[in-house]
């Protein structure tokens, strides 16, 4: 790890911190502190080449270990389901490339996906095995059948082990749960959760989050999706379980839905250019919410929505506001 | 499934109308010109079905119906389709199931149900339109030339001609044939409808068009038709 002058992390040639499992050095320690002292809420690094001036990504900590992820991941949900076309596989590496040399960290796919597995894998040996953090997912009924789609799973991405593996929308989660746990205590993965999306079960998910042990929930949660904000961040907050929200464009729908109508001009105030950034912002300056992972097949876009983990974050005044905006529209 | 009445067709789309598209345009690039091969098929079919009066005539229109299922389902539902869709191998299946009901009723005699004139005609229409037109229908819409679905290779226009064909020469077991077809109808519609797709509807209007003349439009008077024909 290269730390700078400011004892934050320096990426060379682009790249960004990856895992900092390690305990921060002094200088790094004290750069905390201060932001702790500050009132922040997140942690910054740097980005940009020497030359420019570092522009900070924001982190998140995984409270169950302390581990810091940039608050904006990618999702591959109908984005990378492109099956075996060289051409889009192709494509959807050069997106890989941009989220990772972007600062990006956080990859997340399931078996559900189609190919999209595959294609991740494609992308990643493309790109000479760059470090990220993988999530993946159990999608399964059978619960004997789990381990070894799991291991499908792992030979589609290409890497040694998963960094986190969930339980795709609870499905036969009582039995995936222990075998996932018994991963983690026997070192072949190293954080375990459960996901939810479009709003669903969540009475299911917060009798999960109640009784489970779990690093991580995911969670579909966006300006016009607020129900999580009720119940389910408050209680991930007060068990120590990192948050990973899904579908933020609501498929692409919200973003469509407000393009229609220009920016509104105080989305300057906290660095954002577009309706995607701000929706990202809105996101993930919820104090529980680790992670956000917008999908998309567009280079450009991957760029632009990690650009929304840099900068200025909505404060509680600015988040009301972007959300009566929003449901003004 | 819980809460299974808040789903929408669209929370199972799994991949985009440019993923979907390009699969048609790379199976075309890869197999050209097998597709003059299903179009000589059809042309088999329609001169079999309105002229001849052998009984192995009708034998031969459903093996051609059964091997072009048969091939769809293999080439391009299990060995391509399912690479974005893993339903698509439940598909593939399903176009087996219905090769072997149009190999397994293909020997049977049955006059006791022919088709009336008006079922006759919409049946040769839907053929036609199958065989001829349905290929260009999505480049009136907006898609490349290359995308082009056509009878025998994929299985929009398979379906529409089968429809077609069962429609144009009725039979007892007609429903039993246009079941796996019918179903097809929705899938392909709700597909299409999930992608956008101005041609969403072709496939589900003419089914709904099927259910309606296979069910009511039969003629108790035996006119003539060929024999030993799909469903007879």
């Amino acid at each position: 790890m290269n730390l700078n002058a400011r004892g934050v992390h320096s990426p060379g040639r682009a790249h960004y911190p990856v895992r900092m499992s390690k305990p921060p050095d002094a200088t790094r320690r004290r750069l905390l502190q201060y932001l702790a002292a500050a009132g922040a809420t997140s942690f910054l690094a740097p980005s940009g080449l020497i030359a420019a001036p570092p522009v900070p990504l924001i982190l998140r900590k995984i409270p169950s270990s302390g581990e810091l992820l940039p608050v904006v991941g990618l999702g591959s949900w109908i984005t990378f389901n492109v099956g075996n076309d060289r051409v889009a596989r192709d494509q959807r590496a050069n997106v890989l490339g941009a989220f990772l040399d972007s600062g990006g960290l956080l990859i997340d796919s399931s078996p559900m996906y189609g190919s999209s597995q595959e294609v991740i894998g494609y992308g990643l040996a493309k790109l000479g095995r760059r470090k990220i953090f993988s999530a993946d997912k159990v999608w399964i009924s059978s619960g004997a059948r789990g381990p070894a789609q799991i291991e499908e799973s792992r030979r589609h991405w290409g890497v040694p082990k998963f960094d986190l593996l969930q339980v795709h929308n609870l499905l036969g989660w009582e039995a995936h749960l222990p075998m996932l746990q018994e991963m983690k205590r026997s070192g072949r993965l190293r954080y375990v959760g459960v996901t939810t999306s479009h709003g669903r079960r969540h009475d299911d998910l917060e009798q999960i989050m109640k009784q489970q042990k779990l690093d991580f929930v995911q969670l579909t949660y966006n300006p016009v999706q607020r129900e999580v904000e009720q119940r389910l961040l408050p209680l991930a907050v007060d068990r120590g379980i990192a948050v990973i929200v899904n579908r933020p464009f609501e498929q692409g729908a919200l973003i469509e839905q407000l393009q229609r109508h220009p920016l509104p001009a105080f989305a300057r105030e906290i660095d954002c250019r577009s309706w995607a950034q701000l929706i990202l912002k809105f996101i993930v300056s919820h104090p529980a919410v680790t992670v956000a992972i917008p999908a998309t097949s567009v280079v450009a876009h991957a760029r632009e929505n990690m650009d929304a983990a840099r900068g200025k974050l909505p404060d509680a005044a600015m988040r009301r506001r972007i959300a009566d905006h929003i449901a003004r529209l | 499934m819980t809460e299974w009445w808040t789903y929408r067709p669209s929370d199972f789309l799994l991949f985009s109308a440019e993923t979907y598209y390009r699969l048609f345009e790379l199976y075309n690039r890869e197999l050209w010109p097998l597709h003059l091969i299903g179009l000589a098929a059809g042309a088999a079919i329609l001169f079999l079905a309105v002229r001849a009066r052998a009984p192995w005539h009708g034998r031969t229109i459903a093996a051609i119906l059964a091997l072009a299922w048969l091939w769809v389902g293999w080439a391009f539902l299990f060995q391509r389709y399912s690479g974005i869709n893993w339903a698509a191998r439940w598909f593939a299946a399903a176009f087996a199931l219905q090769a072997l009901i149009l190999f397994v009723t293909m020997p049977v005699r049955d006059d006791s149900q022919p088709a009336k004139r008006a079922s006759r005609r919409l049946g040769l229409g839907l053929f036609l339109f199958a065989l001829i037109a349905q290929p260009f229908v999505g480049v009136l819409a907006g898609r490349s030339l290359q995308q082009m679905e056509t009878f025998g290779m994929t299985p929009d226009p398979t379906c529409l001609a089968t429809i077609g064909i069962v429609l144009f020469l009725g039979g007892r077991v007609r429903i039993l044939l246009l079941t796996i077809p019918l179903l097809w109808c929705v899938i392909s519609g709700l597909t299409l409808w999930t992608l956008e797709a101005q041609d969403a509807l072709l496939l589900p209007v003419a089914g709904a068009l099927a259910i309606l003349f296979a069910g009511f439009s039969t003629s108790r008077r035996p006119v003539p038709s060929p024999e030993g024909s799909p469903g007879r």
